[in-house]
């Protein structure tokens, strides 16, 4: 047990996460904040018979994840905002050809450059819509190293049951805190196996046919079955299609494969939500300083609570309307501009009644900050 | 096993024009494969997109149908988790050198053992004729209507210098010569660059005034000689054919497993 105690980076909570959820191939490029992956699984996977490669770019890095997926490993890439926004191109493809991969986004401050040190959480939206065309995507975050452990964990096996690329958005801050760390025993956590096709050699195999339960077995490349990958719309053999029919098809399969599984997908906590009056909504690191807060005020019988949101994408609409129904002021606490906001404004009977707390200038918001959005939407003067 | 066991002949007749080298290339590629009794379910052909990745939907392996620039990216991450394939991947002008240009020069400096084939049409075919960074200077393009002032790359010199360990150059007149090419390029243990000289009479041919497919493939006979002939010698100016550069270097995925060997070992003692 002695051993399974770490005190650790979040990064290294992410390397593992996905240690434990079976990674054995990793590609990546250098950049700040999301470094650290990089290098714990450059000297962790050889050790259990994986590969890691650092790529000459970021969009090379996305496609070698890609081509190793298909040969049946799990993969996972990390990178920051400016490598996010390279990396969009080949998630795209990866929706497209439904290729199970994880990409950690350790988000930073944007756009361009931005703020490579310093704490964002501008990327909400570009990892839902980076990528051009019609699609879905499954977003996770986590506040916490331990939940940074599950969650990444998450992120493999579901990546895995719908056949999707998974998007870890991490920030900054909880990339590089380092906190406490228990690593659970083998079996402790689910580990979702690839699910791989049990027909023979002979056997017509068809890549793209879902079962009655919505998942598609795979093949591995070097395998019985010879198949084709397009980025194109393609038929349930994998070959291009310009059918409208396919076309309509595949689009639908592509998003209700993860929209219509909203309730196996959404990942969230609640902190003091029982009749709490006054509701957070928040997520990654600024959830911590929001759950300070709410801590805070129950000890003074305040009725404050925090709706911490760990998937982002698809986004519960229908969990928050549910939780925010009887609050008198909903406060989505973020560092961006409003972005996880215009999703609850979009989700609560009231929206008149969803305010955003923020703070978008590298800083990490505090629960002060929290404190004077509360004093103005209280009525109480700045 | 005969040529046509290597096609998923339904999607046949291909789309390529009336004329076009690639058709060639692919015979000559499957030809290769034939002879060295590669099993189908041990290549990856692995794909860009252009005319000449079309040729992965064709053939009978595991087919990967990339995106534009990107064959070479994601053929190293296929060929890292399983070095026993055979990773093959053929490419256009345009998709190998100007957006997959990084790409190309980065996987023969790490000499991982992937075969790369550049069907070298000098254009960008399948979107209509515009100039590739192949063209060269003084030729007419859907995008270069007062002729082209690019100067191109050489292939040949540009895989030399980024430490590719097998480099041919041959063209679809010399089909057998091709498939030759081909073979050591695949058995080669290394990043290995087969530069095939296509013709494209639909989009170059006309806009430049080479006339039809047999007019071009004459050229291809013409303009070129072999490395070491006389006729070589004599005139310079004509292209060189045959192999470059034939080296063992350490292979990449040879080299990993290496890694994983010590990796282990360290961490059991």
């Amino acid at each position: 047990m002695k051993n399974k105690i770490r005190f650790v980076q979040g990064n290294e909570a992410c390397v593992e996460g996905a240690m434990y959820a079976g990674i054995d191939f990793f590609a990546g490029y250098p950049i700040t904040p999301s470094t650290e992956i990089m290098e714990h699984l450059a000297s962790r996977l050889p050790e259990s018979g994986g590969r890691f490669i650092q790529m000459e770019d970021e969009i090379s890095s996305m496609c070698a994840v890609i081509g190793a997926s298909l040969t049946g490993r799990k993969s996972m890439t990390a990178t920051s905002g400016p490598g996010f926004s390279l990396k969009q191109e080949a998630i795209g493809y990866a929706c497209m050809a439904e290729i199970p991969c994880v990409i950690a986004n350790v988000q930073r401050g944007g756009p361009s450059t931005g703020n490579p040190t310093h704490v964002s959480q501008g990327d909400v939206n570009q990892a839902r819509w980076g990528t051009h065309g019609d699609h879905s995507i499954i977003a996770l975050t986590a506040s916490n190293h331990q939940d940074v452990f599950q969650i990444t964990v998450d992120a493999f096996n579901m990546a895995e049951t719908y056949r999707t690329p998974v998007i870890l958005l991490l920030d900054e801050a909880v990339g590089h805190m380092r906190e406490k760390l228990i690593i659970p025993e083998a079996g402790e956590l689910d580990v979702v196996s690839r699910l791989r096709t049990s027909l023979g050699r002979d056997v017509d195999y068809h890549p793209y046919l879902p079962r009655e339960d919505g998942r598609l077995p795979m093949s591995d490349f070097g395998g019985e079955h010879k198949f084709n990958v397009t980025g194109l719309f393609h038929d349930m053999w994998g070959f291009p299609s310009n059918n409208p029919k396919v076309i309509r098809g595949l689009l639908r399969h592509l998003t209700d494969k993860i929209e219509n599984n909203i309730q196996s997908i959404t990942r969230y906590k609640e902190h003091y939500l029982d009749d709490a009056e006054y509701i957070m909504v928040s997520y990654g690191s600024s959830a911590r300083s929001a759950i300070h807060l709410a801590k805070e005020r129950r000890a003074r019988g305040e009725k404050m609570g925090v709706l911490e949101l760990q998937s982002i994408w698809p986004f519960p609409a229908g969990l928050v309307r549910e939780k925010c129904a009887d609050a008198q002021a909903v406060l989505v606490v973020e560092m961006n501009m409003g972005q996880v906001f215009a999703q609850v404004k979009a989700a609560v009977k009231k929206p008149s009644r969803v305010f955003l707390g923020n703070r978008i200038d590298g800083k990490l918001i505090t629960p002060t900050d929290i404190k004077t959005y509360f004093r103005v939407l209280q009525g109480r003067g700045v | 096993m005969a040529v046509k066991d290597y096609l998923r002949q339904r999607f046949f007749p291909h789309m390529w024009c009336p004329g076009c080298g690639h058709g060639t290339i692919l015979n000559s590629l499957l030809r290769a494969i034939e002879e060295l009794g590669l099993e189908k379910n041990k290549i990856v052909m692995t794909s860009g997109i252009g005319c000449s990745s079309r040729i992965s939907g064709y053939v009978d392996f595991h087919s990967l149908h990339t995106m534009h620039g990107r064959a070479l990216a994601c053929a190293t991450g296929v060929k890292l988790s399983r070095p026993h394939l055979n990773v093959i991947v053929p490419m256009g002008d345009g998709d190998a050198l100007a957006i997959g240009g990084n790409h190309f020069i980065h996987a023969a400096r790490r000499n991982i053992d992937i075969t790369a084939i550049v069907m070298n049409n000098r254009i960008y075919g399948m979107t209509g004729g515009q100039f590739s960074p192949l063209s060269g200077t003084n030729i007419k393009a859907t995008t270069a209507p007062y002729k082209t002032i690019d100067q191109e790359f050489d292939v040949v010199q540009l895989a030399i210098a980024a430490g590719a360990t097998f480099v041919a150059r041959s063209t679809a007149f010399h089909a057998k010569e091709s498939t030759d090419v081909l073979k050591k390029a695949i058995q080669h243990k290394g990043f290995s660059v087969v530069e095939i000289l296509s013709q494209c009479p639909t989009h170059y041919g006309r806009k430049n005034k080479e006339g039809d497919a047999v007019s071009m493939l004459e050229l291809h006979k013409t303009n070129t000689a072999k490395l070491g002939s006389k006729a070589l010698e004599k005139n310079p100016g004509l292209t060189a054919r045959g192999i470059f550069v034939d080296l063992e270097k350490p292979e990449y995925c040879a080299e990993y497993d290496k890694i994983i060997a010590f990796a282990m070992k360290e961490k059991v003692s």
